[in-house]
């Protein structure tokens, strides 16, 4: 044990597994395609035959063992290509099913990230509208929901898949108690934020190739300085939240017992840390697809331009957790203690 | 990626943390805000005494390269009088990478033993960012050099042992290459200091210099090498030497006081709250990432410019919203009765705005980040 901040060589080969595969098989063209569902049957067979979707399920189960940093490393790619396809939910959905069909991809798993209402509805589930299992918080119970997706769901902002989905009609499961989820919520939150520093990375990439190409006065617009400076603060927030990404799956994995001292900055408590990371990551995300669509100059908000479907995607996919304004009063319970009465 | 110190690094952490506790009192803390001087050489005879500057040193320790990482950080984490010891062990760095032996056995010694500290004269009344266009001039004269010219923010030349002293000795040459570093004794005759009050309480100088005259002993690094010598020294500055986490002790300072005045239950402020501690990790693990490049044989220099920008500008957003929340009470100084934070969301008010302008202005690092990271062409 001591400190090593850079990917190990199997997670070196992971990123480039994937990276190439979503470059050549999800380029932009494909998650266009797919709105406004936001989904490609296409694409998730694919990434079947990769065997993602039970990568982090254990060897014994046909899965392929991968630690939480080496998911972290493939749901970078996910973000950095805007695949449509609901490999996150799927994969935190995993931390605690393992039945084969679910680990080997032949039926798809969302996470119901917000509690059933009174009626036992999940609203808005994230990848709701393609999911056959459903995983989430139906009163003081964590349950699990096999029944017939709708394939089609409200159009919305991050043209993703959602759905409401009952959590009592189908075939259901109690796993037990509700604080049982808190393993998905956080493997959920740990790689969306994962998925967001890829959004943000390839916000950054997107908007740097425009402004050394796009000329104005007869000079590249990134020799501006006033361009210069609003990109600069992109590396520094992805490479922040990925930092921040990655020490929150080693204390998810690692680390029993972490501390939340906040007043001496010393933070191992994995649950915290996904939360952080999700908070800053969705940040990051926000902040590089504003600046690299605005320094797209007016084909920033041109349709045919792949910026503005990263951009809407940095929102949709963080705002679909909850406002927030909650997430960080979540947060701010989990460091100071909840406020009484 | 493994964030787990080693066992050896944990040891050396808790040792620092218990000399913390021994001398880093209240009554410290409050010295350096009356006098002016951020250093305690109390402590820093300690840290020597027991070896630890020596070990913290890059090249120098045998311990693990992180650890001087880790003793800035707690240092700035427990609001430690540290800029004495920084600077100092930046410069004994440099003397052991670039220095001559006869250097290092006469310099080195005396600051790893925690007695000696040293200033930097580089940036001049008509020269900051622009640092290479510097007009102080450096003639040879026989065996001897002579200098002649002016610094500002001479920060702590008024009790340093050291000085470095960035000079022009080549007006032929372009302006990045005829400079030329030399490190000399404060006492050397010609030297002249004179106090200049800030708004963060430390007092910095101006420093004048009227035939100094001294051997070629006193050049660090080559001569018209100056440029190199100064490059390497900010490497260490916008590394890892502090200045990364000074929000943390800030936080718990409002924190200890809202609590007390029964306003933390406010949602807004936990929020904040919660993502200034947010921000707290991410510079402490940027501060780290750049300890872990040094470590790994690297010079941490785009990755120190990006852990600046980031840490700076969210410890003034803490420091912001920290005032802002607490009103009054956070106009009121120290040892004022009912002074938010015991007077440092105030203090913090005037010590922010600095962090953003010495040691390389946020504009010259977001330049570096933009040339040499996106790979944009000089703005300039």
């Amino acid at each position: 044990m001591s400190v090593d901040l850079g990917l190990s060589p199997d997670q070196e080969s992971i990123a480039e597994l994937f990276n190439g595969f979503f470059s050549n098989e999800a380029p932009p063209a494909v998650a266009r395609a797919a709105e406004p569902l936001g989904f490609d049957r296409e694409l998730w067979n694919k990434v079947i035959e990769l065997g993602a979707p039970g990568m982090g399920c254990a060897v014994e189960i046909g899965g392929g063992g991968a630690s939480l940093g080496d998911l972290v490393v493939v749901a970078e790619t996910v973000g950095r290509s805007i695949a449509p396809i609901p490999l996150i939910d799927h994969l935190a959905a995993l931390s605690v099913l393992s039945d084969a069909d679910l680990v080997a991809g032949e039926v798809i798993a969302a996470v119901a990230v917000r509690p059933a209402d009174a009626n036992g509805i999940w609203s808005l589930v994230p990848a709701g509208a393609v999911a056959d299992v459903v995983i989430g918080v139906d009163g003081d119970e964590t349950v699990v929901v096999r029944s017939t997706p709708p394939m089609s769901g409200p159009r919305n902002h991050g043209s993703m898949p959602l759905a409401d989905r009952s959590a009592r009609e189908g075939s259901r499961t109690v796993l037990g108690p509700a604080s049982l989820f808190e393993v998905v919520l956080n493997r959920w939150k740990l790689l969306t934020a994962a998925a967001l520093v890829g959004i943000a990375e390839a916000a950054k990439e997107l908007g740097v190739a425009y402004v050394k190409e796009r000329t104005q006065f007869g000079v590249p617009v990134g020799s501006f300085q006033a361009v210069q400076h609003g990109l600069a603060d992109l590396p520094v927030a992805i490479d922040g939240g990925r930092l921040l990404t990655h020490k929150a799956a080693w204390a998810l994995d690692n680390v029993t017992d972490g501390l939340i001292d906040w007043a001496n900055n010393e933070i191992t408590d994995g649950s915290t840390l996904a939360t952080m990371a999700f908070l800053f990551a969705a940040d990051g995300a926000v902040m590089a697809t504003d600046r690299s669509l605005h320094y797209h100059g007016g084909y920033g908000f041109a349709e045919e331009y792949d910026i503005q479907m990263y951009y809407r995607r940095a929102r949709g996919w963080s705002l679909i957790l909850g406002d927030s304004t909650s997430v960080g009063l979540s947060l701010a319970d989990r460091l100071f203690g909840t406020v009484e009465g | 990626m493994d964030f787990a110190l080693s066992s050896e690094v944990v040891e050396f952490r808790d040792e620092i943390r218990s000399i913390i506790r021994e001398f880093v009192t209240p009554e410290i803390a409050d010295r350096m805000h009356t006098t002016g001087v951020f250093d305690a050489p109390e402590l820093n005879l300690e840290l020597g005494r027991r070896g630890i500057l020596e070990r913290a040193c890059p090249g120098l320790g045998k311990g693990d390269p992180i650890e001087m990482y880790v003793m800035f950080n707690e240092l700035e984490k427990a609001g430690a009088p540290y800029d004495g010891l920084a600077v100092a062990l930046m410069i004994a760095a440099v003397v052991n990478k670039l220095g001559t032996d006869e250097q290092k056995e006469r310099i080195i010694p005396s600051i790893i033993s925690g007695e000696a500290l040293v200033c930097m004269g580089y940036s001049e009344a008509d020269f900051g960012s622009d640092v290479a266009s510097i007009k102080t001039r450096a003639i040879k004269d026989g065996d001897e050099w002579v200098i002649n010219g002016s610094k500002m923010w001479t920060t702590l030349a008024q009790v340093a042992e050291w000085l470095i002293l960035l000079t022009r000795t080549d007006l032929d040459l372009p302006k990045h290459k005829g400079l030329t570093m030399f490190i000399l004794p404060m006492n050397t005759p010609g030297i002249t200091v004179e106090p200049v009050h800030t708004l963060g309480t430390e007092i910095t100088n101006a420093t004048w210099y009227d035939d100094v005259r001294v051997g070629d002993d006193a050049v660090l690094g080559d001569e018209n090498g100056g440029w190199r010598t100064m490059t390497t020294v900010l490497a260490f500055e916008r590394g890892v030497m502090g200045g990364t986490n000074a929000g943390v002790p800030l936080l718990r300072h409002f924190h200890e006081w809202a609590v007390a005045n029964g306003v933390f239950d406010e949602p807004t402020t936990r929020e904040r709250m919660a993502r200034s501690i947010i921000d707290m990790q991410v510079a402490t693990l940027l501060t780290m990432r750049s300890a872990w490049i040094a470590a790994s044989g690297g010079m941490p220099g785009l990755e120190g410019s990006m852990t600046k920008v980031f840490a700076v500008e969210a410890y003034q957003r803490a420091s912001r919203w920290t005032q802002a929340t607490a009103g009054p009470a956070g106009l009121l100084q120290f040892h004022e009765e009912g002074a938010a934070g015991e007077g440092f969301v105030e203090y913090d008010a005037r010590h922010s705005p600095v962090m953003s302008i010495y040691g390389g202005t946020t504009e010259i690092n977001r330049n570096n980040i933009a040339e040499r990271h996106l790979g944009l062409p000089k703005s300039r």
